[in-house]
This record gives C-alpha cells, sequence and structure tokens, in this order.
C-alpha cells in the first residue's frame, strides 16, 4: 500500500504527513489578505473580517462566519466600533474585540448575545493588540493598551479584570507576547527588545531562557504548544529557540537561515509524539522545523492561516485546507514499508485472503507464531481510528475483524466502539456538518461536547440520530438536545403561539430530564408571555412553573401551582410576594381560596402579626376564630376592665358564630372575674384568674362559706361539684363534726364512698367507719377494704353472693388470714353451686 | 418470652449507617466555620444531638463552649457564634435580636445558623426583614433521621401533629418526603408502598417526586415493604392507658429519645439516666410483655441469676478465674438493670394498681366496647370534678367522643361546662382545637352535612369543590369507631378469658380488651397485598388510601430477606403499645416491621400539644 505513505516526509526518526480535508469555499481574489482569520480548535467554525480597517459608513468592513467546511453561515456588514482581534470561545461564539476595549459577543449566525469591556481606562487608551485564550477556567481575553498596560480576564463567563503590573522599559507594543496557563495561573510572556519578561499578577519578572544567549539576537515571534508545555521563539537572527513553557528546560535550537520573522508560527505535535515540531509560515514558505534540527519545507502560494490544534496542525488558505501532522507510531508500524509488525502482517493476510490466495494463511501463521494475534488487531483498529479517509479505514477494520476470528476470548468492545465512533466522526467530517476531528480530538472533546456543538450548529436531526446510535442514556442525550431544539424553536417569529407549542409538545413529549418551565422562561425572553403560559401547562412538577409565572405576574395562578407543588416554601415565597404586590383586601381574597396558602400565613401571623390575624379573620367573617382570637389575646392584657372588654369582645363573636355554649362561658367568665376582684379588693384573697373550681378551694380554706355559697348559687353549679369541694375542704381542716353534720344535711349526691375515702386520706380510720354503713350495697366491699377491715369486706361480699368481689378479698388476705380464706372460699363454692 | 420467634425471622438493616451520616454531614457543617466557637442549641435538640455526636466530638471540632437556646441576652465571649436550631422563627428572631444587641454594642461576632432537619424560607425571610441576612450565614444539617433501636427510627419532630393536623400547615410534609427519600436511597428501593391518610399521600407524592429527579441505579434493596401511616387515622389507639412494659414507663417516667429517667422513686440512689433499648438484655425481654408478666417474669430472672452467681460454690481456682473474667462482670451487668426494673416496676405498682386506675380501666374498656355509656359519663363527670387530671380527664372525653361518633348535645355541653368550671375558661380553645380535629365532637345529624355538600358541589367547579369537601370532611370528621370495630373484629368477645401470658392477638397490649385499629390496618393490608376488600373500612376512615408497585430497579435475587421487612411510617407520632403490637405481628407472620415515626407519643403528649397557648402551667 505504497501510496499511503507518498504523503509522508521524514522528520528525525518520525514522518509528518499533510492530508487534505474537505473545504469547499473559495474566497473572491482577497482571499485571506487583508482579514482578521479566527478559526476555531477542534475544527471549530471561522470567522473573517475582511478589511477591518475600513472606517468610513459608505464601505463598512463585513464579517464572514463558516463552518470549519467553509459553508457559509452568515455575513453581515461590521456596524461597531474598529476590530482589532476576533476570537471563538470553548462554546462557539465570537468574540470581537475593539480599539476601544468594549469585547462583542456574537454566537454562530452572528446574532448579537452581549458584550463586556476591559475596563474604562482602556477607551482613552485604546487596544493595541488582543488575545482569546483558552484556559481550564474556560475562554479568557488579553489586551495590550497604547499605555503598555496589559490587562486579562481569564474567564469571560464570570468576568473579573485584571490589570497586571507595569514592564519596565516598554513602549507601545512589546515585540512579541503571549499568554499561558500554569500552575493554575495565568500569565503573560512578553519580549521587548533583547529583554523578556514574565508578568503574573502583582510581578513584572525579567528571564532569560535557558540556553538562548544574548548572540542569537532579541526575540521577535513566540508561541506556545496546545497544551502550555512548550515554547517557541523566534529571533531575530533566524534561531528558533523551544523548551518548557516555564523557562527551565531548552529543547533545541534550529537555525531557519530565514531571517524574517514569520507570519505565523504554530506547534505541531501529537500526544506521545516521538518529533515535536514547530511549524513557522512566511509568504511563500511552510517550515517544519523539528527539535532534532531536521526540517521539512513546503512551497506556499497563497496566503493562509495556521490553527494549532491538540494532534496537528491545521493549514487553511482561500482554496482548501490541509492537515499536518505527525504520522502516529501505530500507522508508521503498519503502513512503513517492508514492515514486519503483527498489524501490518495481518492486513497483508486480509488482502491474500481477499484475492483467495493461500498467502494468507502463511501471514497467519507468522503472526500467530509469535502470538501476536491479538496485537495484530488491536494495532489495525488503532490505526484506523487515525485514518482520514474512509477506505483506509474499511480495510483496517475488515482487517481487524478478518483476524478476530482466529481468536477465542478476545474482547470485541474495542473493535465495536471504534466502528461506531468512526461512523460517527466520517459522518461529522462530512461538507454539510463540517467538523473535521481526528479521533485523538474526538475522545479530547468527549461525546457530550461534540453533541453540545452540533446543537450549537443546529443540526437537532443528526444530534438525535448520534445519541440514539451511541444509545447514550436520555438524559444526556437526547433530552439535552431537544431542549436547545426547543429553546431555538420558541424564537421563530413566523410561527403562531399554538403552533409553536404544538409542535414543541409533539416533539418532547415527556422526555425525561427536559423542563418546560426552562423553556417556557426562553418564551418569555423572547417577549412571547402567551406561549409560555402555554408551555408551562405542559410542565408536569408544579412547583418548577411558579417562579417564572410570579415573574410573568400570574400571581393567581402561580399561588395555585405553588400549592399543587406541596411545597410550602414555594407557598410562602409567593405568599409574601402577593402580600407586597395586593392590596389587603385582594391579597386576602386570594388567600381565601387557597386554604393551605392560608393556614401557612395564618401560622405566620401568629408569630410575626397578631393585628393581621384578626384582619384575617375578620375578612372571612370567622367569628368563631375571632372569638378565639379575643380569649387568647384577653390573657395579654393586664388591667382587669380592659380584660373584661377584650372578652365582651369575645361574646359578641360567639353570639355572632352562633356558639351560645362559649358565649355563656365567656359571660361567666367575666363574672368571675369581677367576683374575684371584689374578694381580692375586700379580703385580699389572691383569687383573680382562678378557675371557678379553685376560686372555691381558696375560699373554703379561707372560711369564706357565705361567698362560696354565693358562687355555688349564681354559678349553678351541680351538687356533685359543691359537695366534693365541701367534702375534701372539711377533711382537709380536720372538721370532723361539720363533716358528720354535713353529710346528713341530705342524702349524698356523690354517695357515701366518697366520705370514706376522705377521711382515709387523712388516716382517720374511726370517721371513715361511720359512712361505712351508708354506702350503698354495691359498694360495701369496696369501703370495707378501704379502711382495712377484711372480715367486714369478707361478710358483705358473702352475704351478696359475689364471686368476683370474694376473690378480691380473697387476693388481700395475707397467710395469717386463714379461717377467713376458709371461710371465703367455701362460700365461693356455695355460690357456684347455686 | 412466651411466644417464641419464628427461627426463620428476616435481619433488620443496619441503622446505625443513619447515625454517621448525620454525624460526618455536622463535623463538615463545623469545619465550615474555622476556629474556636460557641454553640447554641435548642433544647429539643440536645437529647437527639447527645445521641449522634457527644460534647468531645464537638470539642474536637473547635467548639468552644456549649448552651442551651434559652431565649434570653447571652452571656458568650467568643467571637463565632454558631446556633444549632429548628427551623422555627421564634428561634430565629431571638437569634437576631442577639446579632442586633451585639451591633449595638459595637461588637463584631460571625453568627452562623445550622437549621436541621432543613431551613424554611419563613425563617430566612425573619433574617432579611431584620437586615441581618449578610450577616447571618444559615446551612442546612440533613438530620432527618435518628434510630432509637434497632427498630424504632424517630424523627423527632413532635410538632409534625400539631402543624399538619391543626393548623394545616403542610410545611413539614416535604421533610417527611425527604426522610422517606433517605430510607429509599440508602436501604431501597421499595417494592410495595402502602398507605392511608390525606398526609400520608402527599408524603408519598413528596418522596416519588424526589426519586423521579435523580436516575435510578439497580441495588440490592434492604426494605421490601412501606406502610404510611396519618395520626388521625387513628386516635382512639394513642388514648388508651398503656399497659405493656415500654408504654408504661413512657406514660410514668417519659423516655426522652430512648432515654429515661426512673426518679428517685424507682431509684435508690440520685435520678440516673437510663438507655432503654434492646442492648439492655433484661429491658428487651420485658418491654412488650403485659405489666401483669412483668414481675414473675423478673423475680423468675432474679432466681435465675442467684444460680449464676451460686455456680462460683465449689470452683477451684482456675474456674474462679474464666468465672470473674468472663462471667462475671455480665452477671453484675444484669444485676444493676435486673434491679433498676424491679423498682421501676414497683413504681408502676404502686401507681396503677390502685383502684382508681383499675376503675379508669374499666371505664376505658366499656369505651371499647360501647357498654355502659352512662356510667362512663359519671365516672368522667366525678373525674373532672375531683380534678384527678386534666390531660386523663380531656383523653376520657376525647374517647368518649371518637367511640361514639360523638357526644350527645346534653352531654357535649355538660361535660366541657364542667371541665371549664373545673380548669379554666381558656380551655374553650383547647375545645375548639379537639373539634376540628375530630377528637371531642357533638354527635350531628348526619344528612345536613351531606346535603351542604352536594349544594356546594353543584355551585363551584370540580376542582373547587373537591377541596371544599376535603375541608368539609375535616371540620366534621366522623370516627366511625363501632362501625370499623365491628368490621376489623377489633374489640375481641369479651366472654371468655384472655391468656395474657400467651397472646393470641394484638389484643393483649391492651389487656385483650381492643386490638390497636392502626396495627390490625397494617396486618389487613399487607395479608392481601392492598385494599381491596377493604373498601367498606376506607371508606369509614375517609378514604385517601393507596397501594403503589415500584419497579425502579429492584433487584431481587432469590434468598432475600427484603420482601418481608416492613417500614411503617406513622405521621403524627405513634405509641410504644403500637410498636408492641408490631413486633407480635411480625412473630406472627414473619414479617419484620420498623417503625419511623415522626416522634414517639403518648396519650398525654397528644393532648398536650392540642392545649392552647399553656396560658398557666400544666398540672397533669
Amino acid at each position: 500500500m505504497s501510496f499511503i505513505t507518498a504523503n509522508w516526509n521524514p522528520l528525525g526518526d518520525a514522518f509528518y504527513r499533510k492530508t487534505e480535508l474537505h473545504m469547499c469555499w473559495n474566497l473572491r481574489d482577497s482571499g485571506l489578505r487583508d482579514s482578521l482569520v479566527a478559526a476555531a480548535h477542534y475544527g471549530g467554525p471561522i470567522a473573517l473580517l475582511r478589511e477591518p480597517q475600513r472606517r468610513s459608513p459608505s464601505s463598512r468592513p463585513q464579517l464572514e462566519i463558516y463552518l470549519a467546511s467553509g459553508i457559509s453561515i452568515t455575513s453581515f456588514p461590521w456596524k461597531s466600533g474598529p476590530v482589532v482581534h476576533i476570537g471563538w470561545t470553548v462554546t462557539d461564539e465570537l468574540l470581537c474585540v475593539q480599539e476601544d476595549g468594549s469585547v462583542l459577543i456574537y454566537n454562530l449566525f452572528g446574532s448579537f448575545k452581549r458584550h463586556f469591556s476591559m475596563g474604562q481606562e482602556v477607551v482613552q487608551s485604546q487596544v493595541l493588540e488582543a488575545k482569546v485564550f483558552h484556559s481550564p477556567y474556560g475562554t479568557g481575553v488579553a489586551i495590550v493598551t497604547g499605555s503598555s498596560r496589559f490587562t486579562l480576564a481569564t474567564n469571560i463567563d464570570d468576568l473579573k479584570l485584571r490589570r497586571l503590573p507595569e514592564v519596565p522599559g516598554l513602549h507601545g507594543k512589546p515585540s512579541s507576547w503571549l499568554v499561558l496557563t500554569q500552575d493554575r495561573q495565568t500569565k503573560v510572556i512578553l519580549s521587548n527588545g533583547p529583554e523578556m519578561f514574565v508578568l503574573d499578577n502583582t510581578s513584572c519578572t525579567p528571564v532569560c531562557p535557558p540556553g538562548l544567549s544574548p548572540q542569537y539576537g532579541s526575540v521577535v515571534h513566540m508561541c506556545v504548544s496546545f497544551s502550555y508545555k512548550y515554547l517557541s521563539l523566534f529571533t531575530d537572527t533566524g534561531h528558533l529557540w523551544t523548551g518548557s513553557s516555564n523557562l527551565q528546560d531548552k529543547l533545541s535550537i534550529v537555525d531557519t537561515k530565514k531571517k524574517t520573522t514569520p507570519n505565523q508560527m504554530v506547534w505541531c505535535c501529537r500526544p506521545q509524539s516521538q518529533q515535536l515540531s514547530v511549524v513557522l509560515m512566511w509568504d511563500r514558505l511552510l517550515l517544519v522545523a523539528g527539535i532534532c534540527g531536521d526540517t521539512i519545507q513546503f512551497p506556499v502560494d497563497d496566503p493562509c492561516v495556521l490553527v494549532g490544534e491538540l494532534d496537528g496542525v491545521r493549514i487553511i488558505n482561500s482554496t482548501n485546507q490541509d492537515l499536518l501532522q505527525e504520522v502516529p507510531l501505530v500507522c508508521q508500524d503498519i503502513f512503513k514499508i517492508a514492515s514486519m509488525a503483527p498489524g501490518a502482517l495481518l492486513l497483508e493476510a486480509h488482502r491474500e485472503y481477499e484475492k483467495s490466495s493461500q498467502k494468507a494463511d502463511e501471514y497467519l501463521r507468522e503472526i500467530k507464531e509469535q502470538s501476536m494475534l491479538g496485537e495484530a488487531v488491536r494495532q489495525c483498529v488503532e490505526a484506523a481510528a487515525h485514518e482520514y479517509d474512509a477506505n483506509t479505514q474499511k480495510s483496517l477494520l475488515r482487517a481487524a475483524s478478518f483476524g478476530k476470528c482466529f481468536l477465542v476470548d478476545f474482547s470485541p468492545d474495542q473493535f465495536v466502539t471504534m466502528c461506531r465512533e468512526l461512523r460517527v466522526l466520517n459522518t461529522v467530517r462530512d461538507g454539510a456538518v463540517g467538523l473535521p476531528l481526528t479521533h485523538t480530538q474526538f475522545k479530547q472533546l468527549t461525546l457530550q461536547v461534540l453533541i453540545d456543538r452540533l446543537v450549537y450548529r443546529q443540526f437537532y436531526p443528526l444530534a438525535i440520530e448520534i445519541c440514539r446510535y451511541l444509545k447514550i442514556p436520555d438524559y444526556q442525550g437526547v433530552s439535552r438536545v431537544l431542549k436547545h431544539w426547543a429553546s431555538c424553536k420558541v424564537q421563530q417569529k413566523d410561527l403562531s403561539d399554538e403552533a409553536i407549542a404544538r409542535a414543541v409538545c409533539v416533539k418532547v413529549g415527556d422526555a425525561p430530564g427536559v423542563s418546560y418551565s426552562d423553556i417556557a422562561a426562553k418564551a418569555y425572553e423572547c417577549g412571547r408571555t402567551e406561549l409560555a403560559i402555554k408551555l408551562l401547562d405542559f410542565e408536569a412538577r408544579s412547583g418548577e412553573q411558579v417562579p417564572l409565572l410570579l415573574k410573568m405576574k400570574r400571581s393567581q395562578l402561580a399561588l395555585s401551582k405553588a400549592v399543587e407543588s406541596g411545597d410550602t416554601d414555594l407557598v410562602y415565597t409567593v405568599v409574601t410576594y402577593l402580600k407586597n404586590e395586593l392590596n389587603r383586601g385582594d391579597f386576602f381574597m386570594m388567600l381565601r381560596n387557597q386554604p393551605v396558602a392560608q393556614s401557612l400565613y395564618r401560622q405566620f401571623c401568629k408569630l410575626q402579626e397578631q393585628e393581621t390575624l384578626k384582619d384575617l379573620y375578620n375578612q372571612d367573617d370567622d367569628h368563631q376564630e375571632l372569638a378565639n382570637y379575643y380569649i387568647t389575646a384577653s390573657y395579654r392584657e393586664k388591667r382587669l376592665e380592659t380584660r373584661l372588654s377584650v372578652l365582651q369582645k369575645a361574646v359578641d363573636e360567639f353570639n355572632k358564630a352562633k356558639n351560645e355554649f362559649a358565649a355563656k362561658a365567656t359571660e361567666e367568665e367575666m363574672r368571675l372575674l369581677r367576683f374575684q376582684r371584689k374578694l381580692d379588693d375586700e379580703k385580699g384573697a389572691g383569687l383573680l384568674g382562678l378557675s371557678l373550681q379553685e376560686t372555691m378551694e381558696v375560699l373554703l380554706s379561707l372560711g369564706l362559706h357565705k361567698h362560696t355559697e354565693q358562687l355555688y348559687r349564681d354559678f349553678r353549679l351541680p351538687d356533685k361539684r359543691y359537695w366534693w369541694l365541701k367534702l375534701k375542704s372539711m377533711a382537709e381542716k380536720h372538721e370532723w363534726e361539720e363533716l358528720e353534720k354535713f353529710s346528713k344535711s341530705k342524702k349524698s349526691p356523690i354517695g357515701y364512698l366518697a366520705f370514706v375515702d376522705v377521711c382515709m386520706k387523712s388516716n382517720n380510720k374511726s370517721e371513715a367507719r361511720k359512712y361505712v354503713s351508708k354506702v350503698t350495697p354495691e359498694q360495701k366491699v369496696r369501703a370495707h377494704m378501704v379502711i382495712g377491715d377484711l372480715e367486714g369486706a369478707a361478710d358483705a361480699a358473702i352475704e351478696r353472693r359475689n364471686d368476683s368481689e370474694m376473690g378480691a378479698v380473697l387476693s388481700r388476705c395475707s397467710t395469717a388470714d386463714c379461717l377467713l380464706i376458709d371461710r371465703l372460699n367455701r362460700a365461693r363454692v356455695s355460690a357456684s353451686k347455686k | 418470652m412466651a411466644h417464641s420467634a419464628r427461627r426463620d425471622s428476616p435481619k433488620l438493616p443496619d441503622f446505625s449507617l443513619l447515625k454517621r451520616l448525620a454525624k460526618d454531614q455536622l463535623v463538615y457543617l463545623l469545619e465550615q466555620l474555622p476556629g474556636k466557637k460557641d454553640l447554641f442549641i435548642e433544647a429539643d435538640l440536645m437529647s437527639p444531638l447527645d445521641r449522634i455526636a457527644n460534647v468531645s466530638t464537638l470539642k474536637q471540632h473547635e467548639v468552644d463552649k456549649l448552651y442551651k437556646v434559652e431565649y434570653k441576652p447571652i452571656v458568650s465571649t467568643s467571637d463565632q457564634l454558631c446556633f444549632l436550631i429548628r427551623p422555627r422563627i421564634k428561634t430565629v428572631k431571638w437569634i437576631c435580636d442577639v446579632a442586633n444587641a451585639d451591633k449595638a454594642a459595637g461588637r463584631f461576632r460571625r453568627y452562623k445558623i445550622i437549621f436541621t432537619p432543613q431551613k424554611f424560607y419563613a425563617c430566612e425571610s425573619v433574617l432579611e426583614e431584620q437586615g441581618l441576612f449578610g450577616d447571618v450565614t444559615t446551612d442546612e444539617w440533613s438530620f432527618y433521621l435518628l434510630p432509637l433501636d434497632d427498630d424504632i427510627i424517630s424523627m423527632e419532630l413532635p410538632e409534625f401533629f400539631r402543624d399538619n393536623f391543626l393548623a394545616g400547615d403542610q410545611r413539614w410534609v416535604r421533610t417527611a418526603g425527604s426522610t422517606l427519600h433517605l430510607l429509599h436511597s440508602i436501604y431501597g428501593p421499595f417494592s410495595k408502598i402502602y398507605g392511608i391518610g390525606r398526609c400520608s399521600k402527599m408524603v408519598y407524592e413528596s418522596w416519588r417526586e424526589q426519586v423521579e429527579e435523580e436516575e435510578t441505579k439497580a441495588r440490592q434493596a434492604e426494605i421490601g415493604n412501606v406502610f404510611l401511616i396519618d395520626r388521625d387515622v387513628d386516635f382512639v389507639t394513642p388514648l388508651c392507658s398503656q399497659v405493656v412494659y415500654e408504654g408504661l414507663v413512657d406514660d410514668i417516667f417519659k423516655i426522652k429519645c430512648g432515654c429515661v429517667g426512673f426518679g428517685t422513686d424507682a431509684t435508690s440512689d440520685k435520678n440516673v439516666k437510663v438507655m432503654l433499648n434492646s442492648q439492655d438484655k433484661v429491658f428487651n425481654e420485658i418491654r412488650n410483655e403485659h405489666f401483669s408478666n412483668v414481675f414473675g417474669f423478673l423475680s423468675q430472672k432474679a432466681r435465675n441469676l442467684q444460680t449464676a452467681y451460686d455456680k462460683r460454690r465449689g470452683m477451684d481456682i482456675k474456674q474462679m478465674k474464666t468465672f470473674v473474667s468472663e462471667e462475671l462482670k455480665g452477671l453484675k451487668q444484669e444485676h444493676r438493670l435486673l434491679s433498676l426494673h424491679i423498682s421501676a416496676s414497683e413504681t408502676i405498682m404502686k401507681k396503677k394498681t390502685k383502684q382508681d386506675f383499675q376503675e379508669m380501666l374499666k371505664t376505658e374498656h366499656s369505651l371499647l366496647e360501647g357498654f355502659e355509656i352512662r356510667e362512663c359519663i359519671s365516672f368522667i363527670e366525678e373525674h373532672i370534678i375531683r380534678l384527678v387530671s386534666m390531660i386523663e380527664s380531656l383523653r376520657l372525653l376525647c374517647l368518649l367522643s371518637i367511640t361514639e361518633n360523638g357526644l350527645l348535645p346534653k352531654d357535649y355541653r355538660s361535660l366541657k361546662a364542667l371541665f371549664l368550671q373545673s380548669y379554666g375558661v381558656e380551655h374553650l380553645l383547647t375545645f375548639a382545637n379537639l373539634k376540628q380535629l375530630g377528637l371531642l365532637v357533638e354527635q350531628q345529624p348526619g344528612e345536613t352535612l351531606t346535603a351542604m355538600e352536594s349544594k356546594v358541589g353543584k355551585l363551584v367547579n370540580d376542582k373547587t369543590a373537591g377541596k371544599l369537601t376535603d375541608a368539609f370532611s375535616s371540620l366534621a370528621k366522623k370516627s366511625n369507631f363501632r362501625a370499623l370495630s365491628r368490621k376489623l373484629n377489633l374489640v375481641p368477645k369479651s366472654d371468655e378469658e384472655y391468656n395474657l401470658r400467651v397472646p393470641r392477638d394484638m389484643a393483649y397490649i391492651f389487656s385483650g380488651a381492643y386490638i390497636p385499629l392502626s396495627c390490625k390496618l397494617i396486618e389487613q393490608v399487607l395479608e392481601r397485598g392492598g385494599w381491596t376488600g377493604l373498601e367498606e373500612v376506607t371508606r369509614l376512615l375517609n378514604g385517601h388510601e393507596f397501594s403503589v408497585t415500584g419497579n425502579n430497579g429492584a433487584d431481587l435475587r432469590a434468598n432475600n430477606d427484603a420482601p418481608r421487612i416492613v417500614v411503617v411510617m406513622f405521621l403524627g407520632g405513634c405509641t410504644f403499645s403500637e410498636i408492641s403490637a408490631l413486633r407480635f405481628l411480625g412473630k406472627e407472620k414473619g414479617y419484620k416491621f420498623i417503625v419511623v415515626t415522626t416522634a414517639i407519643t403518648n396519650s398525654s403528649r397528644l393532648l398536650e400539644a392540642l392545649l392552647e397557648n399553656h396560658m398557666r402551667p400544666v398540672n397533669t
């Protein structure tokens, strides 16, 4: 397969090759001359600003945006200020740095997104040069101003401007400079005449690259590798210094024998490079200078642009595009002439097999003898990844598949994955999609980002196809694409709300992870409120709808959605919002229809705004709650008169609520309070606030019998309560005679067992005994037991022939009472017989 | 144990993981505030915190002094104050006062509030109102679950009950949902989820939402079934006097966070705190026993202990050495526990074998059976008049109302009047609360309500009507206890003697008088694998039942215990008696129940939560 190596050029012990990439543009005569050109990494889009120095309103510069394959996306005249530099962000947005320091951001389709400024002072001093750079933090912008000061923004999405320290002796712009990211720090490295400096946040340090003695002249051009690992410096004597970017080590110094400063200089290396090199470009010459000292020269007859990539350099001119890269080791192994690597043999074996030649077997045997078949398959698969030509890929993969047949226990995963990935890659490399990614770049970029990039380019169907083909979980795949699609769809001005809502619903359906509220928010952003509301209806999680509804001032709907969501924090947010937004009446009315929100607000008022609570009840004509509110409030009042008036309000409300019972109870309380106050004033009894029962207890203990009687009559106390009170009080005061008299005053409404009990509580057995005889027959046994008269209890029980009572007495008998036990047992037996 | 455990009883998942998670997160949060700091802890978080991280752990992470939140000006000298609190407006307001006082005094400190288990917007808005939003940083300690024992996990949120069922404030629903989600993500996926009650349904939905938001992975499930139940589905059970040992200990000594102070009555020396859980061998064997068996068991145990001690006699030196090194410590420990429980039982005996208590139990049983209601009413009247105990009086009143489906208007009025005379007019508010919950209501002619509902239903559109009906049904919640009791056979026939030593059903926890409704529902639903056949019951319970089969990647391998592990989540609290009943049920049917509850409750906690404002000290 000699033709594959036809475009290989040796450089040291490695080879470099130039592969033509699909390009379908043909720029007009001017070509790339007189234009600012920005081509994004990873086969990203290309932007051209033609004749940026034009300033007159009649002929403005033209901004053109192309896919990497040269297909024009958009083109429009530049109407803003003079542009110094253009560059792409990692998310395919175009940054245009203007002379006055403002940076305008456009999307792929040339629509303006936003702008920011690199500092107020720049307006005066003007931007001399600018660079867009990428770091782990995102995309950054660096400028050098007319006053020779550098300003950096490391991440344009989280804009923090950093003005770097002054560079001693620098006037105007430096002869060369660049931004590099090291140890999480962003620095500027610059050369000014014979001097070199490194600028960081706080200091400006003069530096001297190891091995670059003054005899080599001053640095006039510099570049840093894709990974920020290597630095190359070009001096005015035509020497190229290469080394590590931290300026600690030198790799080599090569004499290019060209004294003019190159137009562009770019590192060309790949992960696991064998032979690093730097590509330099002059008007008529492209020079690949390996660090080994070897060079390759290519003639150039058209102005071109170099784009440094992870694993090579893209060379774009006005008609075509090439990828210059070091040939990967595995490809060298397979395709190098007369290679005996297992992969090469396997490829040969397969080719013979196709020709039905028995040589196939010989080759196979040879590989198998060295037991290298597995390795051979792996080599073929890997090499296929690095080949750009589909036919070469195919023959390599077929060879791998052929080799696989002779292996047992060989995992097909690598093979299958590679086939899938190559299929995807070949599709996106197609001119219409225009993403000339190498497999290495694809792996670095990740599939996620690739899909994002397709989405930015609005290749939605393709993105979805790829997600499905590679079986990516919906969350990360299809749903994400649909989300972007829907956000884009709602911006289509020519379609009716109805049509868009329907289209979105049909496509998105209930794809997991797609939030209708996000789509609706987008619609609202574009000023389509009605569409937003329609879309919100599809949102299953009602909580998600609330913030947007509030924003759109659909507060009522927001409240009911918040309630539906069951998230009280959300309800509360809406309630607070409404409280400030609406007048009180409307606010209360709205709450009235939402019991959940209302109780939440009530809870809040109970703790924070008691008065509002009252208004709330008033509004609802909730007399019962109002009355309760007044009852509670009455306890907060210190003065009796105000307390009574608050209670009177409670009575009124209870009456309105038709709660006669509570009204009466409250009225009685008021009466009681007045009574207590009177007695407190007269006797200092300290009654105020006690319950009726407690009041009477105190009165009795103070011996105020007349007043007790009065309360008994006034409040129509039940006899039972009165008797209990008297009984207890007398027993406590040991007024036994009084007690006896009282017991005989009339038939006790609480029976006489209570008398026995209270006497026993005061340990007066003899008094207790007096009442035992008066106890009803049912309670006799118990009464006897209370006073500890087991015999009496036994007698009563036996007389009543009650088995359980006899049992109860028995359980109280100790062993000493054997006679009694005997008697009871006999009685039990005879009772059970009958 | 009187009943032998089924040999193949499934093993419980390891819940100590929950503690470790909580501890790690707390440590992380404390370290977010580097340097020495004083920590203010909300009073009711003290005990739960103690179970997660002790003082030395806190000190290790630069906590200098510990204070209890007391709503008073503070005396700390530290420059950094950290507050560990529940998301309550009152506490946040107090913190604002503290910060404002410092400001006024020109003192600069850093403040950090750690809300647990989550923060509420309302709390943050207080900070905002007071202009302190920037000065005070806030964080969340998602400490949702505290394992109190091998099979009891508590959220330690007693206010859940009042907030949710009385105030209609659903702020905790999401918290409960997150709790379930936590269990699900560690021990799930669940294969079956049952539930009954409005709140249960909302918790289920909140959980569902949270699950849907994340991706699912196939895991080996450790918990198969979940049963959610609202406390208001069954109020009868927590209102009954507890007679199983653990429940009695809770009623009398108040178990707090798995820990009890037996008081000076029970222990000869000072008030010792004792952990009550399955680690306590003696307690573990009596906790589920009817109290009448406890003494017998303890004395048997004492005899065994004596024999074990007696082994010493006639030992040679070598045997003695092994005895001392291996057995003696265990015996001593057992001895200590035994004497503790014996004295506790004595105290209980003193209180509970009194005539009053017996009569009260008799009244309760009559109420449950629906016998001799007039006698019961006069017993309650006397109870109120004699000021025996306010909470107990309320308890009996509620029990009467629920079992009788409301009181006759005449009784309703006279009993309330009696109560107000005894305990003061502020209890009008208590009665309003009890009425709202359907705990103490007036009997109503049945048709009027439905007539009103249908009228309203015609007037407004469907959705609102649904809400209104909900509101009405909660207003006049009918307990339907009698009908339920008949349907589910909750009250065993009283003519046979019930052997409490060898219980035949869950009724043993109430001396054989009543099978707890909550547990019976669980039994029935698990048996039927759903609510089919229980339509009449759910109708009587006001509906809101559900049963869902989970299908999210349950990796059900053979020989897995998960299908027999059942989490029962009580929203609004559960009692120790219910836990005992479930343990019994588990043994009978080969299940293992794990009780997850918003808090451990009992009749007095339940009712105290419904008193209004506590304008006077509660004297029970």
